[in-house]
């Protein structure tokens, strides 16, 4: 791709983009959020016009005015939302478009199984052919729509950060996958954010940064500390300043916990742990192991079957959220879209989300005061750095990170005495991420009792005084981080050990 | 003295920053109105096809029309008389909209307030006009209050569609309040299924004679700017948008989502009560089987007419009121039956129904020139 330019509105999303891949590698494509990746390959997959610059494949100038003629090219293009259809089969997902018929009219059933059969078995992807998607796993949901770019004869696969809605054990698995294709001969553009997945997958990866290219590197050339300064344009520091404590108060009590999923069937099976002001409990562990249900018995959005939870010597287990919330209990929840924020609300009206109901917000018991509620807002907006065009904004109109940020300010700043963190860095880019653990290590410090439940090992190592694995609805381990592995708890998290 | 006058100037501090916020909000909101206004006219322009293929002129029917709604006295009186009760019911509809509620049963709560503001007019009768006025209304309220506190308590603690049961409580309130004025309470020797006349202590004064027009109005405006102000400027109305946009970020947010949906259909159903008693004790003083021409209905189409918001709803129901009284006349001028009105009324609520296709229109619109 040369000299690509597209504008949208008033931003420039790529500004003379010069992007080259070479036949049968992997190559990644780095940025933070709104850096323009995925613009540049919505160009090259026919869904945006570029403004000005040429496609140029396999030396041949090339016009894509829309996915059919980059299909027709061997272009596929995987986006982070799926687009399958939940109800039909695995297989016919796989052709859909592409139907092998009898007569015309009718499907050639005994065919469709046959080719994708065969189809899966040349590229080593396994798959349930005759499942209906909508109950598979979103890992095995990708790799059907990886093999539905491929039958259409897809020799360049674009995969737009696919590792955000997959497990790390999917994304192991994915990263197998691609490297299969490359042996197939397939050329593969990885767009992510994440430093280490690029790292660990391509071959050379090439650095956006506001609609810039800053670069492009080997990946055996480099090392994440580069990368990160390339992409975020300063040192970014993955690690952070603790101070030590001198007290030892225990500020959430959790005892012999037990509750149950949506499905009425046990999540949460006897878990017993405290958390003290100072600290930073991280709680590892694969996704669906019970955390979900476990912040939400904290916070009071789920009920405890038996058990007791303790907040400041006060025993919370039956308490409502705000009860809660009024005893210093703030949560940063892991899926912001859901719990966290109130899309259509503006910054202002999401700021004072918990907080409304009490001075100095509400007054003579119902009157809203706008005027307080913005000045609180105004505050915070500078204090966290929430790049919004005003408080009155809705939150939808914010990026990722900023959303998040939202949210901080909102949870931070009510003088918590507990926070509870779920996921709080999921799908951010370095720079936010840099930042939402930064100041959860400021509330350490400040006394704070953190409680932070993360997927993602790295974030865990980085941030906790103490670790405790979950596994399968149980706390299998509590370890000093400075007498414990990665590969010991990688051990734990997968149940392979328990004492 | 001087405290008199310092709390009169904060009085009109406060207001004045009050009518700045409402005018800075409006300005905010009227180019959101700009679809419904293109769906106005678009119902217009079709209805003129209709009236020019079935041989009128629609010029001369929607000139009778419009001066039958706001030419003379008279008209505009009739105009507003059928605007009042669709304010309350639409009014109704918004609230429980907020909290992501489909009151649909504003008919019922409507009958159910209009049935028990008459019998408290009728009883009490010695009781002074300013006592006697407010407790009628009142009756109403609650009335329509526990008219929407049976589907809000149904869907809090079991979690029932409020679609269906606030659906199925206004047949029930149809049948019951008919039962009830044509036998226990039905005028004495009188032929018609009606109540006697309320006390003239519990009337509400008519404001333009000889129309039916009544200080029910008043009413109206007031409940469209404390509509306006509990959803925007109160904690309550803040917990019923929070509920209604998101109700899992509600509940994490400590507010407690049951007790909103209760708050909220109530509140509704008080709101389409208040219409209900405004209407007998203002309009028919009395209540009549089948006085209402299904206002509440009205009121549903009226809130989205309006575009969900209390400004709008206000301006929709003058048109909805218009298209009622204006029809008449142009009935009666032109001879173009009635039914021409109802088809307009119709047309308005498909185009506004349909935002795609407006929003359609006024794109080409927009890329033409």
């Amino acid at each position: 791709m040369r000299a690509i330019r597209k504008k949208f509105v008033d931003v420039v999303a790529n500004d003379k983009i010069d992007f080259t891949v070479e036949k049968g590698e992997i190559h990644g494509l780095l940025g933070e959020n709104g850096a323009g990746k995925t613009v540049l390959m919505n160009i090259l997959y026919g869904l945006y016009r570029a403004d000005e610059g040429k496609i140029l494949i396999d030396g041949k100038e090339a016009e894509i005015d829309g996915p059919n003629a980059a299909i027709k090219l061997g272009i596929g293009m995987v986006h982070q939302h799926f687009m399958v259809v939940p109800s039909l089969t695995v297989a016919e997902n796989i052709v859909l478009g592409n139907e092998p018929t009898r007569n015309k009219v009718l499907l050639d059933t005994k065919k469709i199984m046959k080719d994708v059969k065969e189809f899966c078995d040349r590229y080593k992807l396994e798959v349930d052919l005759k499942a209906p998607i909508h109950v598979l796993p979103v890992g095995v949901q990708q790799r059907v729509e990886i093999l539905k770019a491929l039958y259409r004869g897809a020799n360049i696969l674009i995969l737009d950060e696919p590792t955000s809605v997959l497990t790390p054990q999917e994304a192991q698995e994915l990263f197998k996958a691609i490297r299969a294709l490359r042996e197939q001969g397939k050329t593969v553009i990885f767009i992510s954010h994440k430093l280490n997945e690029v790292m660990a997958v391509c071959d050379r990866i090439t650095v956006l940064r506001k609609g810039k290219v800053v670069g492009t590197v080997k990946a055996s050339e480099t090392n994440v500390n580069e990368l990160a300064t390339m992409m975020v344009g300063r040192e970014v520091s993955f690690t952070f300043k603790k101070t030590r404590p001198a007290t030892k108060k225990t500020v959430l009590r959790v005892e012999d916990l037990k509750a149950f999923d949506d499905r009425n069937l046990p999540a949460i099976k006897g878990v017993s742990f405290e958390v003290h002001a100072y600290e930073i409990l991280g709680v590892a562990g694969v996704e669906g192991n019970g955390q979900t249900e476990l912040v939400e018995t904290l916070t009071g959005l789920r009920r405890v079957a038996t058990g007791k939870i303790s907040l400041l010597d006060m025993d919370v287990t039956r308490a409502p959220p705000h009860e809660r919330i009024e005893q210093g209990a703030s949560c940063v929840p892991e899926d912001r879209h859901k719990r966290g924020l109130i899309m259509e609300f503006s910054v202002m009206e999401n700021i004072i989300l918990g907080s409304h109901d009490r001075p100095p917000f509400a007054k003579n018991l119902v009157r809203l005061d706008i005027d307080e509620a913005s000045n609180y807002a105004e505050k915070l907006i500078q204090e966290f750095s929430i790049k919004t065009p005003s408080k009155d904004a809705p939150a939808q109109h914010l990026s990722g990170g900023t959303q998040q940020r939202v949210v901080l300010a909102r949870e931070f700043s009510r003088n918590p005495k507990l926070i509870i963190a779920c996921q709080p860095t999921r799908g951010l880019d370095v720079g936010a991420t840099e930042y939402v653990r930064s100041k959860l290590v400021d509330m350490r410090n400040n006394g704070c009792a953190v409680l932070l439940i993360s997927a993602d090992l790295d974030e865990i190592w980085a941030l906790s005084d103490r670790i405790a694995v979950i596994y399968e609805g149980r706390i299998v381990a509590v370890k000093d981080p400075e007498k414990t592995s990665e590969s010991e708890l990688g051990l734990l998290m997968a149940g392979a050990k328990s004492e | 003295m001087q405290n008199l006058s310092e709390r009169l100037g904060t009085l009109v501090r406060l207001l004045r920053g009050l009518l700045l916020r409402l005018l800075a909000d409006l300005r905010g909101a009227l180019p959101k109105m700009l679809p419904q206004v293109v769906a106005i006219l678009l119902a217009f322009l079709v209805g003129a096809v209709v009236l020019a293929v079935t041989g009128y002129s629609p010029l001369d029917a929607y000139g009778a029309m419009l001066f039958g709604a706001f030419g003379d006295a008279s008209g505009l009186g009739q105009t507003f008389t059928q605007a009042t009760p669709i304010i309350f019911t639409a009014l109704a509809f918004l609230f429980a909209y907020k909290c992501g509620l489909f009151n649909i049963g504003a008919e019922g709560q409507f009958l159910v307030g209009a049935f028990a503001a008459a019998l408290v007019g009728i009883s009490f009768g010695g009781l002074p006009a300013f006592v006697h006025i407010p407790l009628s209304l009142l009756g109403g309220v609650v009335a329509g209050a526990f008219w929407g506190f049976v589907p809000a308590i149904l869907k809090a603690r079991l979690g029932t569609h409020e679609v269906i049961t606030t659906m199925m409580l206004s047949y029930v309130a149809l049948y019951v309040t008919g039962y009830f004025v044509n036998y226990p309470f039905k005028e004495p020797g009188g032929w018609t299924a009606q109540t006697v006349v309320i006390s003239p202590s519990a009337e509400l004064p008519r404001i333009l004679e000889p129309t039916q027009l009544s200080a029910s109005i008043f009413v109206a405006l007031l409940l469209a700017g404390l509509t306006y102000y509990t959803l925007q400027r109160t904690t309550i109305g803040y917990e019923i948008r929070a509920i209604g946009l998101n109700p899992s970020a509600a509940e994490a947010g400590g507010i407690s989502v049951g007790k909103g949906i209760i708050l909220a259909l109530v509140i509704s159903g008080a709101m389409a009560g208040l219409g209900g008693a405004g209407e007998v004790l203002g309009v028919h003083r009395r209540f009549i089987e089948g006085f209402s021409p299904g206002y509440g209905w009205d009121g549903l189409a009226v809130a989205l007419v309006g575009g969900l918001n209390p400004v709008g709803i206000l301006l929709a129901s003058v048109l909805f009121g218009a298209l009622r009284s204006g029809g008449m006349t142009m009935t009666r001028v032109s001879h173009v039956p009635l039914d021409i009105a109802t088809i307009l009324q119709a047309l308005v609520i498909l185009f506004v129904a349909a935002p795609k296709l407006v929003q359609y229109l006024m794109k080409r619109g927009r890329s033409k020139r």
